[in-house]
Parts: C-alpha cells; structure tokens; sequence
C-alpha cells in the first residue's frame, strides 16, 4: 500500500522497542471479545488506474459531466471561475494544514482569512466577519439562536417564508430541541415578505429576511430594519448569492445587526450542493456573541505585523457547554478560495459581473416572457425571477435536458404547492444569448 | 504566577472564598478581584460586568473575566444591587492585573443586608485558606 | 539525517490592499451580449472597494502566503487527536471530476444517479467499518455530526414520551461534547475518568439515573488510551433507559479491530478529514458522517439516500426525523475523497493503517518516556500523552517545547489538551510517517530537553526559523483588530 511506509524490518524493530511480539498484540487492552473476527468486509484496494475507471463511469452518469446549461439557481449558482482561483488554492500548503493553531507556522492561512474577513465586511457593508461556517443555512441557524439567547423573554424567532425553504428547514433542527419557535411571515402577492404582518407578531426575538428573496425578489430591508426596532429586537438578513452586492446596496447599509450568506458564488464549484461557504457578519456589538474563529491582527516579539486566532473564549474548546456555538471548525479551504476570487475580479470585476447576471435575467425574462411565460411578479431581482408556464412546458423541460443539457427553470410546487407550474429561473454571467434564444424558442416551438 | 509572599493583601477589605474583594465605602460595597486570583488568572483580556440596577443574591454569579484561553465566572461576596460598574475596564481591563485593590474595581454595590459582610473571611483567615 | 528544519525562502508580502492600483483587475471579463439595463438607483449601492490587482499580483500573493504554512506536505504534524495523516493526491483528482465538481445540487435524481450512488455506497462502506446498519452523510463537520448525533438521542427520548435533562460527559472529552449537549437543552455532568486514565464502570453508575439521557465518550479516549470497560459502561448507561454517542474523532486507532457499533455505542460520528485522509484545509471544509443503531434510523436527518433496484433516490418522507442539518447533501466533494480513499485502501489497508497508528505511537512513547514526563504508563493506542513536569526545573513549558520544534521542522503536537494532564503534550503520528521521519522526531525532542537543561533561553525566544516570532494573543484579544 503506497501510503504506507513501514517495511518488514522496520516493523521488528518498533516492536522491539515496544516490546511486543506482534502487531496484534499491541491491541491487549482491547478486551478479546470485542475484537472483531473475521476482518472488514470491503471491496478489494483498488489500484489508482482502477479508480480512475471506477469513479470516470460514477462521474459520468451525472448529467454534470457533460457541458450543461444550468438556469437553475436555488442557492447554488454556476459562476466563471478562473483558472488561478483552484491553482492557488490547491497548493499544498493551504490545502494539507490543520487548524491555524501555532500562529508562527500558519501565517499563509492566518493573512489569507484575514482577508477574507476584510472583503467580507466590505462586501456586506459590516464590521466583523467570522472567518466563515458551513453554509448560508446553518450560518442563519446559528444567528437565529444569538438573537434568542440574548432575548431575555421572548422564545420565538420571526423568519420570512421567502427564506430558502431548506434554511427554514435547518433553523427548525437547531432551535426546536431547546424549546425555541420559528414563526413564518407571509409572502404578499408581489413576492415579498409582508412587513405588517411582522409588525403584527409579538413576543418575538428577532426577524430574518433574504434579499434577494427565494423568489429572487429585492427586499425592502430598510423597513424591516425599522420594524424590528420598534420591537426593539435584532434584524438578521440572509442571501444565497454573494455576487448580488456587486450591484445592490448592502445589507449592513441598511443596518442589519447580523447577516448570514451564502459565498459558494466566490469561486467555489458547485459540487452537489457542498462544500460551500457560509458567510456570517455581525455589527461590532455583536462580536462577542458571534459563533466560530475569528482572525485577528497583531504584532510578534520583533515588532512585526502578524496574525492568531482570537476571542476564543466564545468557543467550545474554552467555554465547554456555555460556549456561543458547537462549531469547531470552519470551511477554511473555501473561505481561501473566496479570498482568492474576490482579489482576482476585484472592484471592477465584481461590478461588470453582477451587472451582467442582472442583465442576462431581464433579458431571459423578458425573452420568456415573449414566449408565452406569464410574469409573476413585477418588482425588482438580480439574477432570479418565479415565471408561470405555458401548458406543456413540463414536457419541454424534459426534452430540453434530453436534447440539450439544458435545465429550464426549477418547478416551485415541491417548496410551494400553490405555485402549480411555476419556475424558478436564473441566469448568470456563464449564461449566453445564444442558450437563452435557444431556450425561448424551443419554449413556443 | 507568584509566590504567596510577593501577593498583595490589604487588611481593610473581606476575602471570598472565590477570591472576590469587598469593602465598606459608606453605605455601598465595592468588590474587586483579589490579588490571587488576578496573578492565577494571568493577563486579563476582557471583564463582563453586569448592567446597573441588576440584583444578585449572596454568591451568585454576577460576571466573568477572561484571559487569552480562559474564563472564570466571577461571584458576588454580599447581596443587593449594582450601582455602579467600573466602566474603565471595558478598554482597559488590565486594571485588573495592574491594581487589582484600587483602579481595577468591578462594581459597586447597596447591599440589602450589610450583617452578610460578617460572613466573609479576614486578611488572616483568606491568608490560611490559601496556605490551606 | 539532518533535521528538517531551516530558514527557507520566505518573502514578505503585505496585506492585499496595500498593493491595490486604481484600474487593475485579474479577470478578463467578458463581452455583453445583451443589452445594459439600468437599476433603480434606490436600489444600487457602490462597487464594494476590493483591491484592484493584476494576475501576476494576486499570484505572487498567495504564493508568498501559502509557504508561511506548514503542511502534512511540508512536514510530520503529529498533532494529538487531529490524525494528520497523509492527504493521497488522487482524492484530489477523483473529486475535481466535472461530473462531480459541476454538478448543481437541484438538476433532480435522474441526472444524479452517480453522485446518488457515490452517496449510498459510501453510507454503506462506513457502515461496515463502524458496525452500524445505517449512517448519514450531511453533517459537514465533526462538531456538525456531533450536533446531529445528540439530536437524535433527545428526539429519541422525546419519542419515548419523556425528555430527559441530563448528559454524562468525561472529563477527557472534546469541548464539543459539552457545546453540542447544551444546545439540545441537556445539562453537561463531568465525569472522572479514573487514576488509570479511563473511564470506571462504578462512577458511571454513580451518576447514571432515570433523567440521563446518555453519556458521550470517545473511545479511544483523548489519553490515546482504550476504554476497556466500555461495553460496562453502555450496559449501565442503557439499563436506565439512556443511549451511548460515540464520539468517533480516534477511529484511527481501531479500523479493522474493533467496531463501535459491537461496543454498545447507539450513535458515532465520524470525522472523514481525520481517519478518512481528506485534507483539513487549514480548518475545514471537513464532514462528519454518523452511523447509528437500528433503532435510531427513523430520527436520522433527511434527505436520506435509498436504493431501489439499480436506481437511487432521496428520501425526506421520515415522520420521526431530527430534520435538515445542511443546505443541500452535506459536503460532497469530502465525501467523493473519503470513497476514494476507502477503495484504495481496502479492508487490509485500513487495517494495517490502524496497526501502524498504534505501532507509531507506542514507538514513540516508548522513546520519549526517559525524556518527557509519560502521564499514563500503559499501552496506547494511536497518540499518547506527555507533559512538561521533567522540564519544570529549568522553568521550560510545554509551549517552549512545542515553539523549539518548528525550529526542528516539526509540526508541534498538540498542547493544553486534554485538560485532565497539566500542560499535555499530545502526540498522534499517524501510520504514514515513516520509521525514520519519526526517529527525527524522536531525536528532536531529546536535542530540545538537553537544551532545556543547558541553554533554556534557546527554547524561551523560540520560533526563530519563521518568519513571525512568538504572536501577543493577549493584545489581540484586549483590542480587536478583525479586519483591514
């Protein structure tokens, strides 16, 4: 086994010094009844060739190793990404160091989080970043519980039914167990969340609303904002796509207290949905009660500038069961590569790049929309839009991923079972002209 | 850390077990951490004081203080309400560890019943305990 | 052999904006081919000041950073209880598939059918290690699977009809342990392994009660040692009605030996970045699958995979469900290296990956015991546990220790952990350094304790080789500087 270096005559000798007779023999303490018997029943190693073989046909029969059209979004975005975002972060020594635990030897990991957290927070317009969690989902789950741990009465948490269903989803997980409510705000008929009826809700310890919302609609953060403060209670916003405040006005601008997103678009692969990277800011008043690493800077003996883990008394490894969150790790690799991408497009690239998802979807709702789509709503979206389809678009679908490898759109019933035949699109920059005409006239063909 | 003969322990103040601080300043006490408990904690980074106008019993848990890889809840030697918190050490808890008897106060308390100071240890008997 | 240590080719590099020019951008963007359209300005904000840098910059920039790292590439890192073993290129390979790394989490089953298998069989394989006939893969992280593993525990008892408060923690637990306890509302209770290091079926029955909804232990524990009397221990635990979660961060020890789920253990997370060879990327991504007892699949998270016939769905219809733990499946593409791994290996060579684990430990143990303080003189499994206490009189620490090693061109172990040892030295090989890499080791360590003795102020002012000396964590942490 090539991974494993010890020869015949190597192994006699550690065992000399051990002083046992056989490798077996070094497992005495474990009592011989549990021991298992006949070894692991697994499929023979495989040679690297055979791998090879065995994972290509595994790959192969997923539609995404052929050269598809994905106007599927969702939380999940196909973004360009330059070839030097997975150069640089594959180098070994980002890719094969652990935790950043002894400063002196981690700095490349340090400075490049560091960073990460600064284009963070200047990307959403916050002041502290964590240096990421897992996802958007489980990073909003985990503000959920901040705003109700510091609600010192109120043991519910308002979140808007236009959150991505599978976010709702995990927040219900991690706040049902200690006794803690969702309670889900209505959408309004332009695919919005409705602010009176949170206006109307008591006893609640914060609101948490997406924008863009799952339907791809801008939401009025700003009027949030001033309902959750004549609760007096915190407001979290939440995205599923990073590349919107290319474009958009941040949610810090308009006084988020938390913010939990999804940084996938930051040059990560899609990869089935995972890993991704959840993006988590704060105001500076909620630094100490943010979960996960923080980065910070500061100066060695000789005066030079460096970097260490800070504030980790939030943490599990120091605060044990009264601890801000579980979460031990973080999605460190993918916080590198957003760093990576962010410093690669740049303040021009991220602008040219947001305008042009923006674009691309006016254009396909609009081309659709020419083809017999009926439009849903009418306000404002970045790169995703909800389209009513014409009858028989279901079995055009499915032609079009048959002939063309090309995805039209994700059905909305299986989230939203009022919303029979109606899609949700998305269009980003790796979308052309050509795929979107293609797609509007096999629609009316 | 230190040996006990080079900590400091002023004889006008009471002794916790948990090794707070109180003295009488008039009708209000004020707690602090002791010079043992400061010099074990090391380098203290940042000190969480309750608001003004919070109550606490004899004992409770009132704050903590933490070093780089370490916090410790801190425990209120006598009943009553705060009435003043040492504002100083949010930017610079060090206090703690320069002055620990003067500059680097916590808070300051109305006790609800003075008698309770009678429960607390002496110079003497904090002196033997820590020998203990 | 000379030690690997030395000053190497170090740049320095400042912080990205400081070499940001007005103008410069490292993508070439392309052309529009639709029309511009205009935003309601209410609606826009300005361009988010990133730097602005050409290719080259950014380049030479993360390069210069990536060699201030140190990496099981660059070095042996045999930091206790992390399993820093080596991260086989090929998983690399496997996972950057386009079927794999392209593919969109929402194009449905039938076009999945792959990534679905992949899934299902992976389920499968971790099965047969760990002995439990079903496992979930969502969990993105140890800590995650934790998370999960103690939301299925109070589901189960919710289940049962009566929630129960409590959960038995020993004291040479992780501190996940404890974080993942209270955030099912369980109060942790600290339980005292004995004077031998492990855990005695007698104090366990002491504080087991009827309001116990389990124990959590890890097993081999974080002494590197076996817990012998587990099976004891889960009888105990479970006569009053509570389960067991195995805490499966030192599967490595024990691969092809033991199976937690013949142990008594109901619930096992496992950490794919430590004992399944993929890479900790300098703090995650990782995953953390759990395996469970046949009881306790209805709680599992959903989606689940199932197999019908040749073909593979999701499945989210499971009344009893703990629910969603992760946006879409879990972190995939650790997942697509974990399976690789598993199938290079094959049931011998994760057998002999344990055996070697334990060799290398006990090797070193064996060789060090004379020079550092051994807390538990007894067999280990695949880490054992030293301190300072030989170095006391010269007034040298673990930390001085651990600094003095990255000039040696060691990773240190890891340190201050577990907290029942004073200032322990936590040493995990792993089974792929080699004889003579750990004979380095060996011999770095005794060079360090004679210069404890003969020139301690060498190991004070350590680090010298890299490019940053000894950090003041203490002014980090008193003024906050969290971004640039």
């Amino acid at each position: 086994m090539r991974y494993l270096p010890h020869t015949r005559e190597d192994i006699d000798q550690m065992l000399a010094k051990t002083g046992h007779a056989s490798l077996d023999d070094l497992f005495d303490t474990i009592p011989d009844a549990l021991k298992i018997k006949d070894g692991l029943d697994l499929p023979d190693a495989m040679s690297e060739w055979d791998l090879n073989a065995h994972m290509e046909a595994l790959a192969s029969t997923n539609i995404a190793c052929k050269n598809y059209t994905c106007f599927i979004g969702a939380g999940s975005y196909d973004h360009y990404i330059p070839s030097i975002v997975p150069y640089l972060v594959s180098r070994s020594e980002f890719m094969t160091a652990y935790t950043p635990y002894q400063p002196e030897v981690s700095q490349g990991t340090l400075q490049a989080i560091y960073e990460f957290q600064t284009m963070v927070t200047e990307l959403l317009g916050m002041d502290i970043s964590t240096a990421s969690h897992y996802d958007c989902g489980t990073a909003l789950a985990e503000c959920a519980l901040i705003a109700l741990r510091k609600s010192r009465k109120a043991n519910k948490i308002a979140v808007s039914s236009l959150v991505h269903p599978a976010h709702r989803e995990i927040i219900n997980t991690y706040i049902a167990p200690a006794g803690y409510e969702m309670v889900e705000i209505p959408a309004t008929a332009q695919g919005l969340t409705d602010v009176a009826a949170f206006e109307a809700m008591d006893g609640v310890a914060g609101v948490a609303v997406q924008s863009p919302n799952f339907f791809g609609n801008i939401e009025d953060l700003g009027a949030f904002r001033a309902a959750a403060d004549a609760k007096k209670v915190l407001m979290i916003a939440s995205f599923t796509e990073a590349l919107a405040w290319g474009l958009l006005k941040s949610p810090g601008s308009f006084g988020a207290d938390l913010v939990a997103g999804e940084g996938q678009s930051l040059g990560i692969a899609k990869t089935f949905g995972g890993p991704g990277l959840g993006l988590l800011a704060g105001t500076q008043k909620m630094m100490r009660n943010l979960p996960g690493r923080l980065i910070g800077k500061t100066k060695d003996l000789n005066g030079q500038d460096g970097y260490v883990l800070t504030l980790a008394t939030r943490e599990q490894h120091i605060r044990r069961e009264k601890a801000s969150s579980n979460i031990c790790s973080n999605n460190g690799l993918n916080a590198t590569t957003a760093s990576v991408y962010l410093a690669t497009i740049g303040k021009i690239g991220i602008r040219e790049i947001a305008r042009q998802n923006h674009d691309k979807a006016v254009y396909l709702k609009n081309a659709l929309t020419g083809a017999g789509f009926e439009s849903v709503f009418d306000g404002p979206f970045f790169n995703e839009f909800v389209l009513k389809a014409p009858q028989g678009f279901a079995e055009k679908r499915a032609a079009l991923i048959r002939d063309n490898c090309m995805f039209a759109g994700m059905p909305l019933d299986s989230c939203y079972p009022e919303l029979k035949d109606h899609y949700l699109f998305c269009a980003t920059e790796t979308v052309s002209k050509q795929d979107m005409d293609l797609l509007a006239k096999e629609v009316q063909s | 850390m230190k040996a006990l003969d080079e900590l400091n322990f002023p004889e006008d103040v009471k002794y916790t077990k948990d090794h707070e601080w109180a003295k009488t300043d008039g009708d209000t006490i004020t707690i602090g951490l002791s010079d043992y408990a400061q010099d074990q904690l090391g380098e203290i980074v940042f000190v969480e004081l309750p608001e003004e106008g919070d109550t606490f019993d004899q004992g409770d848990e009132f704050g903590s203080v933490e070093s780089v890889k370490a916090v410790s809840e801190i425990y209120l030697p006598i009943s009553g309400e705060i009435v003043a918190v040492n504002e100083d050490l949010e930017d610079a808890p060090e206090l703690v560890n320069n002055d620990c008897y003067a500059g680097g106060w916590l808070v300051k308390i109305k006790p609800e019943d003075m008698s309770e100071m009678d429960s607390l240890m002496d110079q003497g008997a904090y002196l033997d305990m820590l020998k203990g | 052999m000379k030690q690997p240590g030395t000053s190497g080719l170090i740049f320095n590099e400042p912080q990205l904006w400081e070499k940001s020019r007005e103008g410069r951008c490292a993508i070439s963007l392309p052309k529009a081919d639709v029309e511009r359209v205009e935003m309601d300005p209410s609606l826009t904000g300005d361009a988010p000041d990133l730097p602005q840098l050409s290719e080259l910059d950014v380049v030479r920039h993360f390069t210069r950073l990536s060699q201030w790292n140190f990496g099981v590439d660059s070095g042996m890192y045999p930091l206790g209880s992390c399993t820093m073993k080596y991260n086989p290129k090929t998983n690399e390979v496997q996972a950057a598939r386009q079927g794999f790394a392209g593919a969109h989490p929402l194009t449905g089953e039938e076009f999945s059918q792959g990534a679905l298998r992949l899934m299902y069989e992976l389920e499968q394989l971790l099965g047969e290690i760990t002995g439990f006939p079903a496992v979930t893969l969502q969990p993105a992280a140890g800590a995650h699977g934790e998370l999960a593993g103690m939301l299925i525990i109070h589901a189960y008892h919710a289940k049962q009809g009566r929630q129960r408060s409590k959960i038995l923690i020993p004291d040479t637990a992780h501190g996940t342990n404890p974080a993942s306890a209270s955030l099912c509302g369980y109060d942790s209770v600290n339980i005292k392994s004995g004077p031998d290091g492990i855990l005695a079926p007698e104090t366990v029955a002491a504080a087991m009660d009827e309001d116990t909804a389990g124990i959590m232990i890890t097993n081999p524990n974080t002494l590197g040692l076996f817990e012998e009397n587990i099976k004891e221990v889960c009888d105990i635990v479970h006569a009053k009605g509570g389960l067991v979660y195995g805490d499966g961060a030192n599967m490595n020890a024990i691969m092809g030996v033991v199976k937690p789920g013949d142990l008594g253990i109901d619930v096992l997370h496992l950490n794919l970045h430590k004992t399944f060879s993929t890479p900790h990327g300098g703090g995650g991504p990782g995953s953390g699958p759990v395996g469970v007892v046949e009881k306790l699949i209805p709680f599992l998270p959903v989606p689940r995979v199932e197999r019908e016939l040749d073909t593979y769905k999701f499945v989210t219809d499971c009344p009893d469900t703990i629910g969603r733990m992760h946006t879409f499946y879990g972190h995939f593409g650790v997942l697509v290296k974990a399976y690789s791994y598993i199938l290079t290996m094959g049931a011998e060579g994760l057998t002999n990956a344990s055996k070697y684990a334990v060799l290398n430990a006990n090797y070193i143990k064996e060789s060090l015991k004379d020079t550092l303080n051994l807390c538990y003189d007894r067999p280990c499994m695949h880490e054992c546990v030293f301190n300072d206490k030989k170095q006391q009189e010269y007034h040298i620490t673990t930390m001085d220790i651990a600094k003095r090693l990255l000039d040696y061109g060691f990773h240190p172990p890891t340190v201050y952990f577990p907290l029942v040892v004073d200032a322990a030295f936590m040493v995990e090989p792993t089974e792929t350094e080699s004889k003579e890499d750990i004979d380095q080791f060996i011999d770095a360590v005794k060079a360090i304790a004679k210069e404890a003795m003969e020139t301690p102020e060498k190991l004070k002012k350590a680090p010298m080789l890299p490019k940053v000396t000894r950090l003041d964590e203490v002014t980090a942490a008193r003024k906050p500087c969290l971004r640039g």
